[in-house]
């Protein structure tokens, strides 16, 4: 049977994501992400299934993942994704958006940006539920029925579609890189094509 | 010190001023303590202090006990009934062991976190969970092994073995040393080997001394015979209990006569070793400081004694080796009474001592089911109904589902909880904290999955209010839709009218065009996806459908009579096309809803408070309506009595 590796880590982790290894090194990814929710205080933390400090293979405890560091989150993480090697995105349900950068020589993690109310209701938080990268472009979904693009690089958000549903959105996709797909509550999935100024989907597809 | 730890504890509220009453109401799983005043007057504290009892669950590291340990009490759940209880020992056995190993694995962690400075809370948490260890593996070997006489000493040496870790440090000191015959611990070394029948490794280190004094190297020969030739009984050999019990006593004759032969008495150390190998209390006593605790005195006097012991004689032994080891004048700790009651296998008396002794029922509702599926507890009924396991589960999932995060655990546990687990999980499921639709969703599921409509309903109808206060309609339509609500549905399809009639555009139409079947869980849902189809077809200029849809949700009675004004304007410029739309009948039928109409609005009703200009409106309105009719009328007689040429 293949090697099948559990480990209890004492939280409710709702993402993991492979932390994206440059295309010139053929190796697989070692270092992946993951985010928690349902706890008093989430987290997000970088974890490491390779031999680091180890010299050899002996140990037996060889694909036991170590955590490397973790970072307090606001909320329950319900996405998480990377920017690009070393950024990664998280989706809270606050309706906050965050960037977090990782550094592995010092194995810490920072805050690069953070959205505090990408998603929300007139007097109330909503979760902002999924989002999707294409750096530096960030388009994130959620509760509130918004479609809210991001750039890393810029302070406030770059368009905002409000009332894109009138139902929660659950998840977000690039069609293409203009494109993006979205999934409702009530079964819908919706084209929007970013190109265009209208805040109607250019398609809606039923299933 | 290990056995301090299991006691009653006293909390002292510090911001209740001394001397003050205190009142107080339970919560679940704590309880709300506040200051009271018998008088009518006077101040008070404004203040009310939670008091909660457990506060292990918060711990991050024992947080993997109750998960591992939840996974296991699923599997064992899942062991079919069907087998004889012969069969299944070993596996009850085998989960026994893994209880206990999850148990240590936790115990490693904290000592691994405990560090330095030793974090006293930390160590407190890993004596406790020594404690239960160690119980749990007497338990074990007692009642789910249930070792038969021979096999029972091995087991308990095993036991005691395994919770004596000291030796190997002292030992590893010594061996480490220079000259380890001749380092401090050196005796102490090999006699807490013999103690603890680990006489090989007695044996070892005996043999460093024995090269160092070459002059006494007879004595040291005749020691390691007499070590080497003692009996241990082997439950897997040919060899029955009466043969070993005979060849035992050869032995420890044997050992006698060279004690009586003054063998030894040039080596005080070694006819002290001699003693012990005859089971001398006297001399067993003296190294108290060896032993540390009374079980182990037990288990060493009964490997020197009486290794033969069957398991309906341990309790007369237990209860005279905690006298003459304990000092007279303390009482009896509470480990220590634990331990007492399963020597006595006395299972209920364990269970109690340990209910009350532990801050959290984690252990006991483990240990009751595992020794409920061995069939060893005696099913008789508590006054508040369901058996001693249920209570003991129920009690422990209800202090789970207080927290934030283990609440998912419970189900399970409630699941296996055959007679009142449903009940508690219907209470208990509602009260999960929803903040987000995925959460709700998984909570949604468990209750899916059991058939529990009402609290399917109760949690779509919480989902679909908090959308309705935020004006998320869409959202709080499909909540009701899936909640099968058909008073929500008909109260969010109200609103949504509203709008249209405020705003002149429906909101939302990728939901109201994409209803399906769920259109018919209301009428009043049904006519908005109907009314919405009629302004689709009009506006693909399908003006016969149109028409045809418009009457019919008039006269089917599906549009509410508030609406049919409406309706009837909607059809004004229907009436007022080139072509002839509606047919005579249908005019006909449009008139006679008009008018039906007009009468009611006639009648001196609650409509009394509309100003004079709204009925001026109404009345301009009607005429209109009349005029139109009458033409299309008019025209429809025409056109179908005309004959086709």
């Amino acid at each position: 049977m293949e090697n099948i590796n559990a480990k209890y880590v004492s939280q409710k982790i709702s993402k993991t994501r492979w932390c994206p290894v440059s295309y010139s090194s053929l190796q697989q990814p070692e270092v992946f992400a993951t985010g928690s929710w349902d706890n008093e205080d989430n987290k997000v933390s970088i974890w490491s299934i390779g031999n680091h400090n180890n010299s050899g293979l002996e140990d037996g405890f060889e694909g036991d993942p170590q955590i490397l560091c973790e970072h307090k989150h606001g909320g329950d993480v319900l996405d998480l994704q990377f920017l690009d090697q070393e950024r990664m995105v998280s989706a809270s349900s606050t309706g906050a958006v965050t960037i977090f950068r990782y550094h592995p020589n010092t194995h810490t993690i920072s805050v690069l940006q953070h959205w505090a109310r990408a998603h929300s209701y007139p007097c109330d938080n909503a979760p902002c539920t999924a989002l999707v990268c294409s750096s530096p472009e960030i388009v994130t979904v959620g509760e509130d029925g918004r479609i809210v693009v991001f750039r890393a690089d810029q302070e406030g958000a770059v368009r905002v579609i409000e009332n894109a549903d009138s139902s929660t959105i659950h998840a977000v996709t690039y069609l293409k890189t203009t494109e993006v797909l979205t999934v409702n509550s009530i079964g819908q999935l919706k084209l929007w094509d970013l190109r265009q100024q209208s805040s109607s989907p250019s398609q809606i597809l039923s299933l | 010190d290990l056995k301090s730890v299991l006691s009653l504890s006293i909390q002292n509220i510090p911001a209740l001023r001394r001397g003050k009453h205190m009142g107080f109401a339970w919560g679940q799983g704590n309880i709300f303590v506040y200051e009271t005043l018998f008088k009518a007057t006077g101040s008070g504290s404004p203040f009310i202090h939670e008091v909660r009892k457990d506060e292990d669950i918060y711990s991050p590291i024992l947080r993997k006990l109750f998960n591992e340990s939840h996974h296991i009490f699923v599997g064992l759940q899942t062991i079919r009934e069907d087998l004889p209880s012969k069969n299944k020992k070993p596996q009850f056995v085998s989960i026994s062991k893994n209880y206990r190993s999850v148990i240590r694995a936790c115990m490693e962690e904290l000592q691994q976190v405990a560090g330095y400075p030793l974090i006293r809370s930390v160590l407190l948490q890993v004596s406790i969970l020594l404690a239960i260890e160690l119980i749990w593996n007497l338990c074990e070997v007692l009642f789910i092994d249930a070792a038969p006489a021979g096999s029972l000493l091995l087991h308990l040496l095993d036991w005691v073995r395994l919770h004596k870790a000291d030796v190997d440090e002292k030992a590893r000191d010594v061996l480490q040393s220079d000259s380890p015959a001749e380092h401090r611990d050196y005796w102490d070394v090999v006699v807490s080997y013999v103690l603890q029948g680990r006489l090989d490794e007695a044996r070892q280190m005996l043999g460093k001394k024995a090269t160092l004094t070459p002059a006494a190297n007879n004595i040291f020969k005749m020691m390691d015979n007499l070590l080497s030739k003692m009996p241990f009984y082997n439950p897997g050999g040919t060899q029955t209990l009466t043969e070993f019990d005979v060849k035992w006593r050869h032995w420890h004759e044997e050992v006698d006569r060279c004690l009586q032969d003054n063998s030894f008495a040039s080596n005080q150390h070694l006819e002290v070793l001699c003693k012990i190998l005859l089971g001398d209390e006297d001399t067993l006593l003296e190294h108290k400081d060896l032993l540390g605790t009374w079980y182990h005195f037990l288990v060493s006097r009964l490997l020197f004694c009486h290794p033969t012991v069957k398991p309906t004689e341990l309790h007369y032994y237990a209860q005279s080796c905690m006298t003459m080891f304990l000092d007279s004048r303390s009482a009896p700790e509470p480990l220590d009474s634990i331990l007492l009651a399963a020597f006595e296998f006395d299972i209920h008396q364990v269970i109690k001592d340990c209910s009350i002794a532990l801050n959290n029922w984690w252990f006991v509702a483990h240990l009751t089911d595992l020794l409920d599926h061995c069939k060893l507890l005696q099913s008789h009924n508590l006054h508040f109904g369901s058996n001693l396991r249920e209570f003991l589960l129920l009690e422990y999932a209800s202090g789970l589902f207080t927290h934030h995060s283990l609440w998912q655990l419970a189900v399970d546990y409630f699941d296996h909880c055959l007679e009142f687990g449903r009940v508690y999980l219907e209470l208990q499921i509602e009260r999960v904290p929803l903040d987000t639709e995925r959460k709700a969703l998984k909570v949604l599921r468990i209750c899916e999955q059991r058939q529990m409509s009402e609290q399917v309903r109760s949690i779509c109808k919480i989902m679909a209010m908090r959308a309705l206060r935020n004006n998320r309609l869409g959202s709080a339509l499909s909540w009701s839709i899936r909640a099968k609500d058909a008073a929500f549905a008909t109260l969010i399809s109200e609103r949504f009218l509203q709008d249209y009639c405020a705003k002149g555009t429906f909101s939302d139409l990728d939901l109201i065009d994409n209803l399906g079947p769920a259109m018919l869980l209301s009428d009043r849902l049904t006519f908005l996806g109907k009314y919405r189809e009629f302004h689709k077809l009009y506006g693909e200029k399908r003006f016969k459908e149109a028409a045809k849809l418009l009457l019919s949700l008039m006269t089917a009675k599906i549009a509410p009579r508030s609406f049919w004004m409406t309706l009837l304007t909607d059809a004004l410029p229907l009436l007022e096309q080139k072509e002839v739309i509606f047919s005579a009948d249908q005019t006909y039928e449009l008139m006679f809803c008009l008018e039906e109409l007009t009468s009611s609005l006639n009648t001196p009703s609650s409509d009394s408070d509309k100003s004079m200009q709204e009925e001026d409106v109404e009345l301009t309105k009607v005429e209109l309506l009349r005029l139109a009719l009458s033409r299309n009328l008019a025209m429809a007689i025409v056109k179908e009595g005309t004959v086709e040429t």
